[in-house]
């Protein structure tokens, strides 16, 4: 099998792993993080985003073979030295979340919408750009209202 | 209010862990020498399976053990079950066909589970599953309702040779068809309440596992309920007695009703472990969550309503259809019947009423509780009904509500339910203020101006939650008491453990019970802890589900309180040198009346346990408490919701524009929680109504099984949502809570449709109202403008 190297959140991680591992699962059953969700199988519903290299993507479509060297934050990796991330926090104030399990994908996604647009997004914006995040629980009020909230703080 | 006490907007405690990647749902959890079970199942809608052929997979890679319904049957495991007898009309009581676990000789739906491989990996196991060879001989699919009760339509189970379980009814017939007989005016319609997949975003999953030392069972599983779950594994299944199976509900990511019930594949995994040795994993991917997890709603209903010539309603009659699916899962009998017709007297005051509900089997997945479960579907048909016959008789939707509410409670309807509390006229008031109802007619001239048609709809709900009193229930044919139970534990330094049999699956019960006890006892949320979800730790419990842990498990939690109230006042008394009758619990300090002499809750706690100040022979050491609850009646949570849209007649595309919802909950623990449930249940009652439906083919396969093609609803299909509240305080619990979970879900649905045929001007229009759909029926409205 295929040795393959990566940094995830911060820290040099290297295996084996059958070609066919998908990065989600190698995060989730190789390194055990399993904030890292999977909801869907067919790319939908976001709750697998992670960073790699900045940028976000679903985890559930990308080979970890494939990411050899790559620098892969996941929602572990967010907050920095015990302080939630502004948009951990903005989730938590504006109730973001009910059960919980989009909820790591979906802040991964708003990290990434804000840093695409910016700290001033306005709510049609944060609606369209979260297309690829499916919540059940929310109705999306209160995850739209977080993610505006995270913005300004990102910002500030 | 501020602080943590009831009322307050208290942050969730439960969120840290779920912000920081830290939550523990069933598919986190791995045990040592675990193993993965992948399910063989149907491809076939309907099929008698002549022989399974393992060998291949049996040599495939990996694989410990292939095992079919031979083998459950072998170990005497028992099928899975219906808990809520239904009888026919003529006495006779439903038809329920055996559900095995793995097929015996036939299958009934597409995703039917035929075997079962065990793998060491969970790839392994999938390449195996393949390698099971099934010889089906393929029988006719009966998909529709229609089809399956004509005569000489293919049989799905011996023991319903008309695919009917039931034909039920409530109400009293003759009383309906004497009003119908002196009507002034009746309103028809035809309903077809959309067959909806529940799709929690986490799919199901099991972990079983088996110590043979112990001769011990564990199950870690997505559940709403895990003690009824043991308590049907131990009771009907005969996998292991009680106090030889654990069940563990960890963090569970939604549920909405798909996690009340038994399934297979829990079953099969806590078997397997023990048949293997090794403890055995499944998690659903998503394709199997739609093919096997139970559906929701798939009604068709004809409705009628009688009206005086003075506006008033005097009648109502309903038919409906319910397609059950394949197999009766769980509480599937109970929800078009009990859960209902007793809901359709709506938010009126209507004399005569009179229902019958037909339920059917098909070959597709079976039917049970989704949000709501079969009070959307009477909402639905009541708020329709009422809409088209304000319509028809010229008078403003809303007035037509308003003359026709109750107006005094108690209120005894003639199907079952006695509304206990309510104000219909004040949420209806407050809502067409809060949605500038009286402005609408300007805002549909700019609209038009713009090529758009713009329309508004009103929802006036009803619900039954706090499911319920055990013995009413019982006579109804539940085969369970809907009780709940709470323990309270207070440690020597003060802390608290709340054991509750309620669970939570994203309703944030950390944080709301935990308010109730620091209210109580004035001790902060952060001394409480709220434990859920073992069936090692509490005792018993009824789970989450109806809107109920509010009203029924916080209500078992609060009376609990009221004996560690009457404890601890003894233990004080002892230290203060009084009597207990003369000591005062306030703000977490016991005082003895007239004096200064006072003792906090923290101090009171220690005494209990080192027993220095009182004789063990007088009181008992300690401080802990259990207690059941039992309601006496149903809560009526009640509200009206207010959708307005805009269609563009050119594409069918639906926009809505604004949404209000007022809401009487009773009394509220926490608003931001609050809140949060009715915009949850709005997003989905959106979904039933403009996105999602769940559609088999005439071959009975089922063609919406992922997110590419059936449509769950996104950020931006569905708006910013303008929440209002009225209060009248439920009667019949202590915290006079009335239950916030379902609201949305059961509300949204007709305001949206009432909205969009409003805009079109005319009814001719079913749920998901799609853009290819409305742009139908937006074409009808132009020919029958140009007709006039």
């Amino acid at each position: 099998m295929p040795v393959v190297s990566m940094t995830v959140n911060g820290k040099a991680v290297s295996a084996d792993v059958d070609p066919r591992t998908l990065l989600v699962h190698y995060l989730r059953e190789n390194l055990r993080l399993t904030g890292t969700h999977v909801g869907c199988d067919t790319s939908q519903c976001g709750a697998c985003v992670v960073m790699v290299n900045g940028a976000s993507i679903k985890s559930c479509t990308a080979l970890a073979v494939g990411l050899q060297g790559a620098d892969v934050t996941t929602i572990e990796g967010l907050a920095k030295d015990g302080k939630l991330h502004p948009m951990q926090e903005a989730f938590r104030e504006n109730h973001g979340l009910q059960c919980g399990f989009c909820t790591p994908g979906m802040i991964m996604s708003a990290v990434d919408i804000v840093n695409r647009n910016g700290s001033k997004i306005d709510e049609k914006t944060i609606r369209e750009e979260l297309e690829g995040n499916i919540c059940r629980c929310t109705g999306y009020h209160n995850i739209v209202k977080a993610i505006a909230a995270g913005a300004e703080a990102m910002g500030g | 209010m501020t602080g943590t006490g009831i009322g307050a907007p208290v942050r969730r405690k439960e969120d840290f862990r779920f912000i920081t990647g830290k939550g523990h749902y069933t598919d986190d959890i791995n045990r040592p020498g675990q193993t993965h079970a992948v399910f063989v199942r149907s491809p076939h809608a309907h099929a008698a399976i002549r022989s399974i052929d393992a060998s291949a997979a049996l040599t495939s890679p990996g694989v410990l053990a292939v095992f079919t319904g031979d083998d459950l049957t072998a170990d005497k495991v028992g099928g899975l079950i219906c808990g809520w007898m239904i009888h026919s009309k003529d006495g006779t009581p439903m038809k329920a066909g055996g559900h095995p676990a793995l097929a015996q000789g036939k299958v009934r739906y597409v995703g039917d589970h035929v075997a079962v491989v065990i793998a060491e990996t969970h790839a392994q196991g999938r390449e195996a599953a393949e390698k099971v060879k099934v010889d089906y001989e393929v029988l006719k699919p009966v998909v529709d309702m229609a089809e399956a009760i004509k005569p000489g339509a293919p049989v799905i189970h011996d023991v319903a040779s008309d695919n009917t379980v039931y034909n039920w009814h409530l109400g009293d017939k003759a009383a309906a068809d004497a009003a119908f007989a002196k009507a002034a005016h009746v309103t028809k319609l035809d309903i077809v309440n959309n067959r909806l997949v529940p799709n929690a975003m986490e799919p199901r999953a099991a972990v079983g596992d088996y110590d043979s030392g112990s001769d011990a069972f564990t199950l870690y599983t997505t559940s709403q309920n895990p003690h009824v779950a043991r308590l049907v594994l131990s009771a009907f299944i005969g996998i292991a007695p009680e106090h030889k199976l654990r069940v563990i509900a960890p963090d569970v990511g939604g549920g909405f009703g798909s996690k009340i019930f038994i399934y297979a594949e829990e079953t099969v995994c806590v078997w397997a472990a023990k048949k293997v040795g090794r403890p055995v994993k499944w998690t659903a991917d998503r394709t199997e969550a739609f093919l096997a997890d139970a559906h929701g709603r798939d009604h068709v209903t004809h409705a009628e309503l009688a009206i005086d010539e003075k506006g008033k309603i005097t009648g109502l009659r309903v038919h409906t259809k319910a397609n059950l699916g394949a197999y009766l899962s769980t509480f599937a009998s109970s929800v078009p019947t009990y859960l209902y017709a007793p809901l359709l007297s709506g938010q009126y005051d209507i004399p005569a009423i009179y229902a019958e509900v037909d339920g059917i089997y098909t070959t597709t997945a079976p039917v049970d509780a989704y949000r709501g479960a079969g009070r959307p579907e009477a909402t639905f048909v009541v708020e329709r009904l009422i809409e088209v016959a304000a319509r028809e008789t010229g008078v403003d939707p809303a007035q037509f509500r308003k003359k026709n509410f109750v107006r005094t409670f108690p209120h005894q309807t003639p199907v079952i339910m006695c509304y206990d509390a309510g104000d219909y006229d004040a949420s209806l008031t407050k809502a067409l203020e809060m949605a500038d109802y009286k402005n609408v007619g300007k805002r549909k001239r700019e609209s038009a101006k713009k090529g758009l048609l713009r329309g508004v709809g009103i929802s006036a709900y009803i619900e039954a939650c706090g499911i319920a009193p055990s013995a009413a229930v019982g006579s109804l044919g539940a085969g369970v008491g809907l009780w709940e139970s709470a323990e309270v534990r207070v440690n020597p330094v003060g802390t608290v453990e709340i054991l509750t049999g309620s669970h939570s699956h994203g309703q944030g019960h950390e944080t709301t019970f935990a308010q109730l006890v620091s209210s109580r006892l004035g001790i902060s949320i952060d001394n409480v802890s709220i434990v859920h979800g073992d069936t090692d730790k509490v005792q018993m419990g009824m789970g989450t589900y109806g809107s109920r842990s509010g009203a029924v498990g916080m209500s078992a939690i609060s009376k609990a309180l009221d004996k560690i109230e009457t404890k601890a006042k003894k233990v004080a008394a002892y230290v203060l040198e009084a009597s207990d009758k003369d000591i005062e619990f306030k703000d977490g300090k016991f005082s003895v009346k007239g004096t200064d002499k006072s003792i906090d809750f923290a101090s009171v706690a220690l005494q209990a346990y080192i027993a220095h100040k009182f004789s063990g022979q007088e009181l008992e050491p300690g401080l802990k408490e259990s207690a059941f609850w039992d309601p006496t009646n149903f809560t009526f949570p009640a509200g009206v919701h207010i959708c307005e849209l805009e269609i563009d007649p050119q594409t069918g595309v639906t926009r809505i524009d604004r949404w209000t919802a007022v809401d009487d909950f009773g009394e509220i623990i926490n608003p931001m929680i609050v809140e949060g449930q009715v915009h949850g249940g709005i997003g989905q009652g959106i979904g039933q109504a403009l996105h999602e439906s769940a559609v088999y083919n005439e071959s009975g396969q089922l063609v919406t099984a992922s997110y590419m093609d059936y449509c769950m609803p996104r950020a931006d299909d569905v708006p910013s949502y303008n929440v209002g509240m009225t209060q009248t305080r439920c009667p019949s619990n202590p915290l006079g809570i009335k239950g916030c979970g379902e609201a949305g879900a059961i509300a949204a649905p007709p305001a949206v449709i009432n909205a969009i045929t409003d805009a079109l001007g005319h009814e001719d229009i079913a749920m998901p109202a799609t853009p290819r759909a409305v742009w139908r029926a937006a074409q009808k409205s132009i020919g029958l403008k140009a007709a006039e």
